[in-house]
């Protein structure tokens, strides 16, 4: 059984990393790449091997009313892969990046930390159990936000800290109500329970998840941390963090609860829908006006979140596909985005679009990698980013609701503008930008190019015969609502 | 007054006793954690408690001076590390992670119940140790206000 090694190898790398480095960063470099790449292998294997199966894994034996379960199927391998792509592209990013910084192995800790910390979250099945594992990883994130060391990433980090622990704590008021109401943890026997408990007990479990879970995700009304968290941590842990950690902390675990143990209530899909929709549109008209090239990005993490949340609060076939379909997506462009945002920092210092000037000159993988990235959040044609979006809107369209669709539209045609002045002002102007001499060495460039491909090779899977093994068992385990409680359950 | 750092002689005096008694009824706890109340977690915040004071009593300086901190870092982080290596033990053994691979013994005898006293006393090590480091982090750091931008 390969489930317990997803959260064995970064944690056991993790902490052999605080023994045996010494004071350089060489030997917690290779750790922690000897780990992530054995950590996308046997995601990818398990992706391709058992994507129609639902795997159970009990710890220390102990069966399901007493111990804790591991559940693998499809849904979770597919996000240990995103998670496994993600973490190592931005390690490799991190090596020189880190090094322009201090240089220390304790970056690396933490770092696998927030990998650990993630798998954990992706691949539990109790409850309790996930909370510790969101409590990790978003702490490892607390310490790698502030790791900069100036005043304004510890300001972040205090904002981001206070308003974790703020989602956290409703979460666990959450996670006692459910105890209180189930007698149980496992999410499996909570499903199970819940039919035969009180609808107003639900309503409350439900409200405080989708309060707790929502500010991890950052949508709209619970957004505030995130555009300084994001702008502030070092440029391949702001790819981390809007790439995959909200997506995981918020997103998954979301999806996780409503769709497959609440069995999709329709209020609460409503709710998806009304603060994805706010999420769109608001996130993107903070964007458009911001100066800050991270910054701006940060608000287009909440503006894309919007659109996920639109795809699974419509809860039809095509409407999760094109969910999970972006979901992806958006990890992998707005990993890139914020690799390019680093970069660029590395040569010019400033993150400024108002200082950056012809960057294709002394960049050109950088400036290009930007231009396919950005090509695809706002949503144009060959790339992925379009056909996720045409899929939401198509959905949105079929399920009979046209307000969303046309929100959807808007928000994408703004993404477009905003993009453009970031290509404008930063990439492609008239105006010399200062450079102070540091260049882009092989390592970031490998990390962009790699995202780069992937943004036009994802565009594949949306052909027939690749959805259907790529992304349909995927969309399968939401659809069929209960039968994740059966298998788990072994019934 | 004293020109020493840290309290004054009564404090330091009845410290130099009390502390191997608060570390002794921290390993109490921590060996008795699968028969009595407690166990690793609060055994270890009992012991790092006990460090806690001498820091207290007679300042920082002289604790990491008493202490090696160096190796109670190798501590910390290699006690997780057993605790991982404890867990594969039991996938190699019986097939799952964690599994108990140790014989039970008899119910209420000080060596009994598997791997549970080994894994409190990694705890009890691993508590006791990040705790204190913890706040000796925090009791080293120079507030100073940080550049205004």
């Amino acid at each position: 059984m390969i489930i317990p090694y997803f959260i064995i190898i970064p944690l056991l790398a993790a902490f052999l990393i605080t023994l045996i480095a010494g004071e350089k960063d060489d030997w917690a470099i290779i750790l922690s790449i000897i780990a992530v790449i054995s950590l996308l292998i046997l995601s990818l294997f398990s992706y391709i091997t058992m994507h129609t199966e639902t795997l159970s894994y009990y710890m220390s034996s102990w069966k399901i009313p007493v111990g804790i379960v591991l559940v693998q199927d499809a849904l979770t391998s597919f996000m240990l892969v995103l998670v496994s792509i993600i973490s190592l592209t931005s390690l490799i990013f991190s090596i020189s990046y880190v090094r322009n910084l201090s240089g220390d192995w304790k970056y690396y800790s933490l770092f696998m930390l927030l990998v650990a910390g993630m798998n954990g979250v992706i691949i539990t099945g109790d409850l309790f159990n996930l909370f510790v594992f969101v409590e990790i990883s978003i702490f490892a994130a607390y310490a790698l936000v502030a790791y900069g060391g100036k005043a304004e990433e510890f300001e972040a980090s205090f904002k981001y800290a206070v308003m974790g622990s703020v989602s956290s704590t409703i979460v666990l008021l959450g996670i006692a109500v459910t105890y209180s109401a189930t007698s149980t943890l496992t999410l499996a026997k909570i499903g199970e329970q819940l039919p035969s408990i009180n609808s107003s007990i639900k309503l409350w479990i439900g409200g405080l998840f989708v309060a707790g879970f929502g500010l991890k995700a950052a949508a709209m009304p619970f957004h505030a941390w995130l555009p300084d968290a994001h702008s502030s941590a070092p440029a391949p842990i702001s790819a981390m963090l809007s790439g995959i950690l909200i997506k995981i902390l918020g997103m998954y675990v979301l999806v996780r609860i409503f769709f497959n143990i609440f069995d999709a209530p329709q209020f609460f899909l409503n709710i998806f829908l009304i603060i994805g929709s706010i999420s769109m549109i608001a996130g993107v008209f903070l964007a458009v006006g911001q100066w800050d090239f991270k910054r701006l990005l940060a608000y287009h993490s909440i503006s894309q979140m919007g659109y996920i949340f639109l795809g699974f609060g419509l809860s039809t076939t095509l409407g999760i596909l094109g969910g999970v379909f972006h979901l992806l997506n958006h990890a992998l462009f707005k990993s890139l985005l914020f690799y390019n945002a680093g970069a660029v920092e590395t040569v010019t210092g400033t993150r400024d679009l108002r200082k950056l000037g012809n960057l294709t000159r002394i960049i050109p993988t950088t400036s290009n990698t930007s231009m396919i990235a950005s090509l695809a959040i706002s949503g144009i044609p060959p790339f992925n980013g379009f056909f996720s979006k045409l899929i939401i809107i198509i959905a949105a369209i079929e399920a009979n609701q046209p307000v969303y669709a046309l929100i959807a539209v808007i928000g994408s045609i703004l993404t477009l503008a905003s993009f453009m002045k970031v290509q404008r002002y930063g990439f492609r102007s008239e105006k010399k930008a200062d450079v102070n001499g540091k260049s882009i060495d092989w390592k970031m460039n490998f990390a962009m190019i790699t995202l780069a491909v992937l943004c036009v090779a994802t565009s594949l899977m949306i052909i027939p015969g690749i959805r259907e093994i790529a992304l349909d068992p995927v969309v399968d385990v939401l659809q069929n609502r209960t039968l994740y409680i059966q298998l788990v359950m072994g019934k | 007054m004293n020109k020493e750092p840290g309290m004054t002689l009564i404090v330091k005096t009845v410290t130099r006793i009390s502390v191997w008694l608060i570390i002794l009824y921290g390993f109490y706890i921590i060996f008795h954690g699968h028969l009595t109340p407690g166990g690793g977690f609060g055994g270890g915040v009992i012991i790092a408690l006990a460090l806690l004071n001498v820091l207290l009593a007679y300042g920082k300086d002289f604790t990491r001076k008493w202490l090696n901190i160096k190796l109670l870092e190798n501590f910390e982080s290699s006690s997780i590390t057993l605790f991982l290596i404890v867990g594969i033990i039991g996938m190699a053994v019986g097939g799952s992670f964690l599994f108990n691979f140790i014989d039970k013994g008899t119910l209420f005898n000080m060596l009994s119940s598997g791997t549970i006293l080994p894994l409190n006393i990694i705890i009890g090590i691993k508590v006791a140790m990040s705790l204190f480091l913890v706040v000796l982090a925090l009791a080293a750091y120079n507030f100073d206000k940080g550049d205004e931008q």
